[in-house]
C-alpha cells in the first residue's frame, strides 16, 4: 500500500512552500519597482492567505468523515465555519483593523488598559491554539496511516518534527504568499477529485442516499481490522475470513449470523458484493437518521436540535476568536480593506466547503469498509483509490494527500507561531531565543497530546477549540468593540468563567464523562451554555465596576469606528492612532 | 446519568467561587494590625495616585474624592482649584456655599483654615454631621493651585495634621503630573526639531542638482522640483506622529530620486520588503534619516559606485528594518559616541532616530549599528507591531 506518488506530492508541496517562502519578499532594483514593492497586499491575496490558514485538517478530512459517520447533520460544522466570517465581517473586521491590534492580548491591553488582562488573554490564546493544534496532528497521523499504511504515531511525530523544527529554526514563516498558495492547493486537491469521482459514479447513476437501507458493499471488499472490534450483523452474510472471529481461529468461508460478533485485531474479512455492511458499536452509518438535517453525534442519542445549536454557536462565534486568524487582518491597509478581505474569505471558504459533502455521500455509498474499521476520517484520502482504478486513482490520491498535508502544514505553522509568539512575548521574555524555545517546548507538548487522541473525530476536537474561542474571545471582542461600558474586571470575569467552563467541559468530555443524554450534550457541546455565561459575566462584571472604564474611552471608540478617510478632518492629535 | 449533570453544575459553582475569591482577595485579613493599617493606607494612596496623575481637573478629581474620604476618615471631602470647587463627596450644596469663603482665604493666604460649628451653621443645626472642617492649601512648586477640605463632626488637631500630610501627597502627585506633561512636550519638541532639521546640506544639494538640469533637461528638472515639493511637504507636515512603513518608504523613494539626480549611475538601490510589514506603524521620519546617513556618510565619501540595500521583514511580534550600504563605513567607537549623544557631528540624524525609538518603544528597541572602517554600514531597526504607547497617541 506504499504510494510513491503520494509521498512525491507531499515532498513537492513542502519544497514549493519553502521556495515561495524565500521569495516572499518583493525585490525592487529600479525606481519604477520601488512603488510596486511598497504596495500593500491586495484584499484577494490576503483573503486567500486567511482561508489557507483557516482550512485545517478538520475542514479537509474531518467534515467529510464526520458526515459519513454521523449523517448529513455534521455538515452544520461547514455551515458554521463559513458563517463565522459573516459575523466577523459585520462586527469585528474593520474596527479591529483600525484599532491596530496585532493579537488578541494586544487588543485586550489596548482597549481596557490592563496588563493583567493581557496575561489572562495570553493564557486563553495558548488554550485555544492547543485545542486546535492537537487535531491537526491527529489528522496527520490518520493521513499517513491511510496513504502509507504505517502506524498512527508516525504521522503525528513527522508533522510535529517538521513544523516545530521549521519554526524553531526560523525557516518556516507564516508569510502571506505561502498561506495563499496553500489555500489554492487545498481547493484544487479537494475539488478536482470530488468532480472526477462524481463523474465516475454518474454511470450508473448515483442511487438514493437517504433510503432506510443500510450501507452495503458495492464490490467484493476486504476489510482489515487494526483493532479488536465488535460488529453487529443484521442479515446473515458469508465472508472469507482470515484471523480470529468470536474467539476462534477462522480461515476460509465463514457465515456471520445476525447478532454481535467480535473480530480480533489483525483479522481480515472479505465481504461479497451487495452484502450489507455490519454496524460497528455506535458507528452505524445506516438507517434513515443519516439523512436527518440535525447533528446526531454518536448515532443520534441525546438531543440533536440542541447539539446543532451548540455547534452553530461555537463555530459562528468562534471564528473571530482564533488567534492565528486575527494576525492576518493587520496586513490590510485600512478598515475598508479588512472588510473587503473578509468578504473574499467568505467566498473562498464557502467554495471549499461545497466539496466535503460530496466525499461524505460517496464514501457512504462506495467505502462502507471504513465504518467497520472506524476510519471514516480518512474517507477523503481513501475514496479516490477505491473508486478509480489504476494510475488515475493513484494520481487523485496523491493530489488529495498533498492537499491534506497542505492543510496540516498551513494551520499548524500558523497556530504554533501564534502560540510561541504569545508565550515568548508575554511570559518567557522577548527575543528570538525565547520565541524559538517556546516553539520547541510547545511543539513537543502538542505532539505528545496528539498521540493521545487517536480515536476522537478530528472535527469534534476542532469544534471544541471553536467553542472555547466563542466563550472567551468572542465576547471580549464584540463587547470591547461595541459596548463602551465594558471594564477590565468584567472582561476578566468573562474570560475566566466562559473560557474556564468551556475548557473544563472539553477536558471532562475527553476524559469520558457524560456518555449520553444532557450531560453528554452540555459537556460535548459546551458553547450552548458557556457563550451566554461568558457574555453575562462580562456585562455583570462591567456594570458592577463602572469606575474601571478606561480614561481614554472616547479616543479608543473613535479610533475603532471612525472610517480612515474621515479621520484627517477631525481635530486634535489624539484621534491619530499610531 | 443525572449525577454527571450535578457534577457539571458543581464544577461551575466551584469556578464561580474561585473567580469571586479573586475579586474579594483584597479584603482578606493578613498580617499584624500594624501591617494591615500600613497596607490599607498605602493601598488607598496607590489607588488615589492615578486619579491625580492627569492634573487637577473635574474628571480625575471626581475619582479621587472617594479615596480621599477613606484616607482622611471624614464624611465630607472637597477639592478646589483656583476657580472654585471642582469635586465633592458627602458635602451638600448648602455647605459648599459656606465653604467658598474659607477656601478662597486658604488659596489666597496659603495658610490652612480651621472651621468650627459657628462657621458651618446650617438649617439642620446640631444634627448635622458636618460641624467642623479643615481647609488645607495645595501648593505645587511654591505656588498655590487649589485646596483640600476635610469636613466632619469635629476638627481635632489630629485631623489638621493628617489633612496637611494628605495635601502634601496630593501636591507630589500633581508635580508628577506636571513632570509627565513636560516630558511629553519635550518629546514633541524633539520631533519638531528633527523635522525642522532636514539637513541644509540636502536642500542645497537638491537645489543645485535641479538647477543643473534646468537648461539641459527642463522636463527632468520640473519632475525633480515636484519631488522636492512632495518631500518637503511630508517632512514639514504637522500632526501625524505615526505613519506606516509604506509611507516612510515612499518618502525614501522621493529622497532617493533627488539624490539620483546628483549621483547618476553611481547609486544602486535594492529594496526587499515583506508585504506584511507595510502596515506597521512607526514614528514618522525614522527611515529617511537612516538612508540619508548611508548616502552621505557611507556612499558619498567612498567616491565609487555604491550599493544601498533597504530590507524590511516580519519577525513574529516585531518588524525588522535594515538599511545597509557598502560605502566608507565608520569607526565603531565614533558611532558609539554619536549614539550616546556625546558627539554631535553631522550624524545627528542617527542619534535622533535612536532616541525617539527608545522613547516611544522602550530601551530595548534602540538602533543596532554594525560597521567598520571601509567595511560598509548596516543599521537595524526593530519595531513592535503593536504598542500601547503608540496606540494611545
Amino acid at each position: 500500500m506504499t504510494a510513491p506518488l503520494s509521498v512525491g506530492a507531499v515532498v513537492l508541496i513542502t519544497v514549493a512552500t519553502a521556495v515561495i517562502g524565500m521569495r516572499g519578499m518583493r525585490v525592487a532594483r529600479t525606481p519604477a519597482d520601488f512603488m510596486v514593492a511598497a504596495r500593500q497586499v491586495p484584499p484577494l491575496l490576503n483573503a486567500s492567505a486567511i482561508s489557507g490558514e483557516y482550512l485545517s485538517a478538520a475542514s479537509f478530512l474531518g467534515i467529510a468523515g464526520l458526515a459519513m459517520l454521523d449523517g448529513l447533520g455534521a455538515l452544520w460544522y461547514a455551515v458554521g465555519y463559513a458563517a463565522g466570517y459573516l459575523v466577523l465581517l459585520a462586527t469585528v473586521a474593520a474596527p479591529l483593523r483600525r484599532f491596530g491590534a496585532y493579537t488578541i492580548p494586544d487588543f485586550a491591553e489596548g482597549r481596557l488598559a490592563s496588563p493583567r488582562l493581557r496575561r489572562w488573554a495570553t493564557v486563553m490564546v495558548l488554550v485555544i491554539c492547543g485545542f486546535y493544534l492537537i487535531p491537526q496532528f491527529n489528522g496527520a497521523g490518520i493521513t499517513l496511516q491511510a496513504t502509507l499504511g504505517g502506524p498512527y504515531w508516525v504521522g503525528v511525530v513527522v508533522l510535529g518534527v517538521v513544523v516545530t523544527a521549521g519554526i524553531a529554526s526560523g525557516g518556516m514563516k507564516g508569510i502571506t504568499v505561502v498561506q495563499a498558495f496553500l489555500y489554492w492547493i487545498k481547493v484544487t486537491a479537494i475539488a478536482v477529485p470530488a468532480i472526477v469521482l462524481v463523474l465516475a459514479v454518474a454511470h450508473p447513476p448515483l442511487g438514493s442516499v437517504d433510503g432506510p437501507a443500510p450501507a452495503s458493499f458495492a464490490h467484493t471488499t476486504v476489510v482489515r481490522f487494526p483493532d479488536t472490534t465488535r460488529v453487529d450483523v443484521a442479515r446473515p452474510v458469508t465472508v472469507v475470513a482470515s484471523g480470529t472471529v468470536d474467539g476462534g481461529r477462522a480461515n476460509g468461508a465463514l457465515t456471520l449470523h445476525p447478532g454481535n460478533h467480535t473480530v480480533a485485531a489483525g483479522t481480515s474479512l472479505r465481504f461479497p458484493a451487495g452484502s450489507a455492511a455490519p454496524a460497528v458499536s455506535s458507528a452505524t452509518g445506516s438507517g434513515s437518521s443519516w439523512s436527518s438535517p440535525l447533528l446526531r453525534l454518536d448515532g443520534g442519542r441525546g438531543h440533536p436540535l440542541a447539539a446543532t445549536y451548540g455547534v452553530l454557536l461555537a463555530t459562528v462565534f468562534g471564528a473571530m476568536g482564533l488567534p492565528h486568524i486575527l494576525v492576518r487582518f493587520y496586513t490590510n491597509r485600512d478598515g475598508q480593506a479588512a472588510r473587503r478581505t473578509t468578504a473574499f474569505v467568505l467566498l473562498l471558504v464557502s467554495t471549499f466547503y461545497l466539496f466535503p459533502a460530496v466525499f461524505a455521500v460517496l464514501g457512504r455509498m462506495e467505502a462502507p469498509a471504513l465504518y467497520l474499521t472506524g476510519q471514516t476520517d480518512s474517507v477523503v484520502l481513501a475514496l479516490p483509490r477505491i473508486m478509480v482504478a489504476g494510475l488515475g486513482g493513484e494520481l487523485l490520491a496523491a493530489l488529495v494527500a498533498a492537499g491534506a498535508f497542505a492543510a496540516f502544514l498551513s494551520t499548524s505553522s500558523g497556530l504554533l507561531i501564534a502560540m510561541a509568539g504569545a508565550l515568548s512575548h508575554d511570559i518567557m521574555g522577548r527575543g528570538v531565543r525565547a520565541f524559538r524555545l517556546s516553539a520547541l517546548v510547545l511543539g513537543m507538548l502538542v505532539t505528545v497530546a496528539g498521540l493521545l487522541v487517536a480515536s476522537v473525530p478530528i472535527n469534534v476536537l476542532v469544534g471544541w477549540a471553536f467553542a472555547v474561542a466563542a466563550s472567551s474571545f468572542c465576547p471580549l471582542l464584540l463587547l470591547g468593540i461595541w459596548w463602551p461600558r465594558l471594564t477590565r474586571v468584567g472582561a476578566m470575569w468573562g474570560l475566566a468563567l466562559g473560557g474556564g467552563a468551556s475548557s473544563l467541559a472539553v477536558v471532562a468530555s475527553l476524559a469520558g464523562f457524560g456518555s449520553s443524554g444532557w450531560p453528554a450534550l452540555l459537556l460535548g457541546e459546551p458553547a450552548i451554555w458557556t457563550v451566554p455565561v461568558a457574555f453575562a459575566a462580562m456585562v455583570v462584571g462591567s456594570l458592577l465596576t463602572p469606575g474601571a472604564v478606561p480614561a481614554n474611552l472616547t479616543d479608543l471608540l473613535v479610533t475603532m469606528h471612525l472610517p480612515e478617510r474621515l479621520r484627517r478632518g477631525t481635530a486634535g492629535g489624539a484621534v491619530q492612532r499610531g | 446519568m443525572t449525577e454527571l449533570l450535578w457534577l457539571a453544575v458543581a464544577g461551575v459553582v466551584v469556578l464561580l467561587g474561585v473567580v469571586l475569591g479573586f475579586v474579594v482577595r483584597g479584603e482578606r485579613r493578613l498580617g499584624t494590625p500594624a501591617q494591615r493599617a500600613g497596607y490599607a493606607t498605602l493601598r488607598t494612596a496607590n489607588l488615589l495616585a492615578p486619579a491625580l496623575r492627569s492634573g487637577l481637573n473635574g474628571a480625575s478629581s471626581g475619582k479621587a474624592t472617594a479615596h480621599l474620604q477613606s484616607l482622611l476618615g471624614t464624611p465630607g471631602v472637597v477639592l478646589a482649584d483656583l476657580a472654585g470647587v471642582i469635586a465633592t463627596d458627602g458635602v451638600d450644596e448648602a455647605h459648599q456655599a459656606l465653604l467658598e469663603d474659607p477656601v478662597a482665604r486658604a488659596v489666597g493666604t496659603g495658610e490652612p483654615q480651621v472651621l468650627a460649628a459657628a462657621d458651618l451653621a446650617c438649617a439642620r443645626g446640631a444634627t448635622c454631621t458636618l460641624q467642623a472642617a479643615v481647609v488645607v492649601p495645595l501648593a505645587v512648586d511654591g505656588t498655590v493651585v487649589g485646596a483640600l477640605v476635610a469636613a466632619g463632626p469635629s476638627a481635632p488637631a489630629g485631623l489638621l495634621r493628617l489633612a496637611s500630610e494628605v495635601a502634601q501627597f496630593i501636591t507630589t502627585q500633581l508635580e508628577l503630573a506636571e513632570l509627565d506633561r513636560s516630558r511629553r512636550r519635550a518629546a514633541q519638541a524633539e520631533l519638531r526639531f528633527l523635522r525642522a532639521q532636514i539637513s541644509p546640506h540636502f536642500i542645497y544639494n537638491a537645489i543645485t542638482a535641479i538647477e543643473s538640469f534646468v537648461r539641459t533637461d527642463p522636463d527632468r528638472a520640473r519632475e525633480l522640483l515636484v519631488q522636492f515639493a512632495d518631500f518637503t511637504r511630508y517632512s514639514f507636515r504637522g500632526r501625524d506622529q505615526f505613519v506606516t512603513v509604506a509611507e516612510e518608504l515612499r518618502l525614501v523613494d522621493t529622497y532617493l530620486e533627488l539624490e539620483r539626480a546628483r549621483f547618476g549611475d553611481r547609486l544602486a538601490v535594492t529594496l526587499r520588503v515583506a508585504p506584511e510589514v507595510l502596515s506597521v506603524r512607526v514614528p514618522s521620519l525614522i527611515l529617511q534619516p537612516l538612508v540619508e546617513n548611508a548616502v552621505r556618510h557611507g556612499l558619498e565619501p567612498s567616491g565609487r559606485t555604491g550599493h544601498l540595500s533597504i530590507a524590511a521583514h516580519d519577525a513574529g511580534n516585531d518588524a525588522v528594518i535594515t538599511v545597509e550600504d557598502d560605502g566608507a563605513g565608520a569607526d565603531p567607537e565614533r558611532v558609539r559616541r554619536v549614539l550616546s549623544g556625546r558627539e554631535d557631528g553631522d550624524a545627528v540624524g542617527l542619534h535622533n532616530v535612536d532616541e525617539r525609538l527608545r522613547t516611544v518603544f522602550g530601551e530595548e528597541f534602540g538602533l543596532v549599528v554594525e560597521t567598520g572602517i571601509a567595511a560598509g554600514t548596516k543599521v537595524t531597526v526593530r519595531i513592535p507591531k503593536f504598542q500601547v504607547a503608540v496606540s494611545a497617541s
